[in-house]
């Protein structure tokens, strides 16, 4: 039986009954996983925003399944990221079928020592009821149910928008606008932005389908099954005895007699075989396109996730991709709300996130060119590779199920110094006064979120951190106040020893690594990372 | 490091004749296996990604002229 979904309550806004418009310094559009993330991410930075929706709950049907290690440490540093453990199926095994055999499994986290694995499955709608939770709890978030921005009109200082509610119309004039009203976003179309990609002609059926399996917790990816012969298929374990069947049914199938639950329960029979009782939970038929908008930002409106960029599911790279849009961006808005960055930080986000998208983009597409092949020599290759990759390890690395979603690492971003890449810091375990602990939690956790992590050793005193910088001291040796990097796993992922320091932005990205730190060099790496013109 | 362009099989009709037995009795899509097995295998042992790439240019370029660029970003709705 499945659990009802929560109901989010309607309040009739005040700004109906008030001349001229309400007045709001930031609004988001869209409680889907992003606009969620960006709000809460905010508010804990201190930042208050308005969240319109036009629905009332959370997602319909498991929609984003896989949350990858990058997204888990945001939710990690947002609060939120045991929830995601407890609840979710960890899983990093997957397993690449080929007609009747086995072709060969892959481990994506081979290395011990993360506080977060290389992937969680858990229903979309889980992570959104979490979310609501969470951004309520700060009381910064005014969560707007069952309200649409039905027309906007930008300006040079903000956007006037009509807010469409159930008892009627009003006005806002916001500050900024934050779009995250997904892959049909009505703000993309009200500014009349394009939309520039491929479309990709396939179909797919999903069906979340409810039962009791023996099946282990590792991603399963048939090409050409002999129970969905010619297609591909892909099955992933969610929690509540949940299975996401993916069925690739071709650009020639019915959208609609596809979606026939009896015929579903015929093709999904035929999976598990006739002694497997189950319910169907969610159908769904969709197609995909991979294109993103030129660029993220037009004045003061932002979009974000699937607004922004829409890529092919194999990879997981959508929703992990929207959460680490909101990431990079709501550092940057508090800081310029805030008055300690210039404005012209913002547009670093488009410097840093659109050759994300388009990373997330172009291994998308590969992997559904693979999936999916478009002449007779795609076909060659596909089939070539996958006999071969069999008995010839050679030829798997060549096999394309999905390349599944890792961090954007930027080469040449504008808030680096020294030519340093732009990465997320990678996680290791530590002791705090003895105690396990994680390097992660210490990072962008405290003050204004920039944190100079100081390396110390035998003799060697930590680098000092300039004023407004939260200096985390990482230690060989057991020292009191300092995380103990007693595995030698801090030092080692970091290629850092001691003396030598690294500065950490508040979304735990690097911005900066100095051998030999001093205090004006450190300030001055944070002044660029920052916005501020050197 | 580049492709190498002088003639270097020891015995060339032998090999014609070996590549041509493999091929004998498949029908059209086999044959087509056969081939793209045949170059995964000789790509990975070749592993060089300049060779590789001057080679699949030269081979382009002897049945047809170059291969356009990547998809074109078109608008899609």
């Amino acid at each position: 039986m499945r659990l009802a979904p929560p109901l989010f309550p309607y309040r009739r806004p005040a700004a109906l009954d008030r001349p001229g418009p309400e007045a709001a310094p930031l609004v988001i559009v869209g409680a889907g996983p992003v606009g969620l993330t960006l709000a809460l991410d905010l508010a804990r930075r201190g930042i208050a925003s308005v969240l319109l929706d036009e629905e009332d709950t959370v997602s319909v049907g498991s929609r984003a399944i896989c949350w990858s290690k990058r997204t888990l440490e945001i939710y990690g540093r947002l609060g939120l990221g045991q929830r995601f453990l407890d609840k979710g199926i960890t899983w990093q095994r997957g397993r690449v079928f080929h007609g009747e055999r086995e072709a060969y499994a892959f481990d994506l986290l081979p290395e011990q020592g993360h506080e977060y694995p290389a992937f969680v499955n858990l229903q979309q709608y889980h992570a959104e009821a979490w979310l609501v939770e969470a951004c309520t709890a700060t009381g910064l978030v005014d969560l707007r149910w069952r309200q649409r921005v039905a027309a906007l009109e930008t300006l040079p200082d903000g956007v006037r928008l009509r807010v469409a509610t159930p008892d009627g119309e009003y006005q806002m004039q916001a500050d900024w606008l934050l779009a995250c009203d997904g892959a049909h976003s009505t703000l993309r179309e009200g500014l009349g932005l394009p939309f520039l990609g491929q479309i990709f002609h396939d179909r797919f059926l999903i069906a979340d389908v409810r039962m009791r399996a023996a099946f282990p917790t590792e991603r399963w990816f048939w090409f050409d099954p002999p129970f969905h012969p010619g297609q591909s298929v892909l099955l992933h374990k969610q929690p509540d005895d949940i299975w996401r069947i993916d069925f690739q049914l071709g650009w020639d199938a019915d959208p609609e007699a596809e979606k026939d639950p009896a015929r579903v329960r015929a093709r999904v029979a035929r999976m598990l075989g006739p002694d497997v009782p189950f319910e169907l939970d969610w159908i769904s038929v969709y197609t995909f396109r991979c294109r993103r908008l030129e660029r993220f930002r037009h004045g003061r409106v932002f979009f974000l996730g699937d607004a922004a960029h829409q890529v092919s599911p194999f990879g997981a790279r959508g929703g992990n991709g929207g959460v680490q849009d909101a990431d990079n961006l709501g550092w940057k808005l508090a800081a310029v709300l805030d008055g300690r960055a210039p404005e012209s930080l913002l547009d670093s986000y488009d410097a840093e996130r659109l050759p994300a998208a388009d990373e997330n983009i172009l291994n998308s597409s590969r992997s559904t060119d693979f999936i999916t092949p478009k002449n007779a020599a795609a076909r060659a290759y596909r089939d070539a590779i996958l006999a071969l990759s069999a008995t010839q390890p050679l030829a798997r690395p060549l096999v394309n199920s999905g390349r599944l979603s890792r961090p954007a690492i930027l080469t040449d971003s504008p808030l680096a110094t020294g030519g340093v890449a732009t990465a997320p810091a990678p996680d290791a375990p530590v002791l705090r006064d003895g105690q396990p602990d994680w390097l992660l939690r210490h990072i962008g956790a405290a003050g204004d979120g920039f944190t100079l992590l100081a390396f110390a050793g035998p003799g060697v005193p930590p680098a000092a951190a300039p004023p407004g910088l939260t200096r985390v001291v990482v230690s060989q040796e057991e020292t009191p106040g300092a995380l103990f990097d007693h595995a030698g796993l801090a030092t080692a992922r970091f290629a850092a020893g001691p003396g030598e320091a690294v500065l950490l932005r508040p979304d735990q990205h690097i911005a900066a690594r100095f051998a030999a730190p001093e205090l004006a060099a450190i300030a001055a790496a944070h002044a660029k990372a920052l916005g501020h013109a050197p | 490091m580049t492709l190498a362009r002088e003639p270097r099989l020891p015995d060339p009709d032998g090999w014609y004749a070996a590549l041509m037995t493999a091929h004998r009795d498949l029908d059209e899509a086999a044959s087509r296996r056969l081939d793209a097995a045949l170059v995964v295998l000789l790509a990975n042992h070749i592993g060089d990604a300049a060779v590789l790439a001057e080679a699949l240019a030269l081979a382009r370029a002897a049945v047809s002229p170059p291969a356009a660029a990547g998809p074109a970003a078109a608008p899609a709705r």
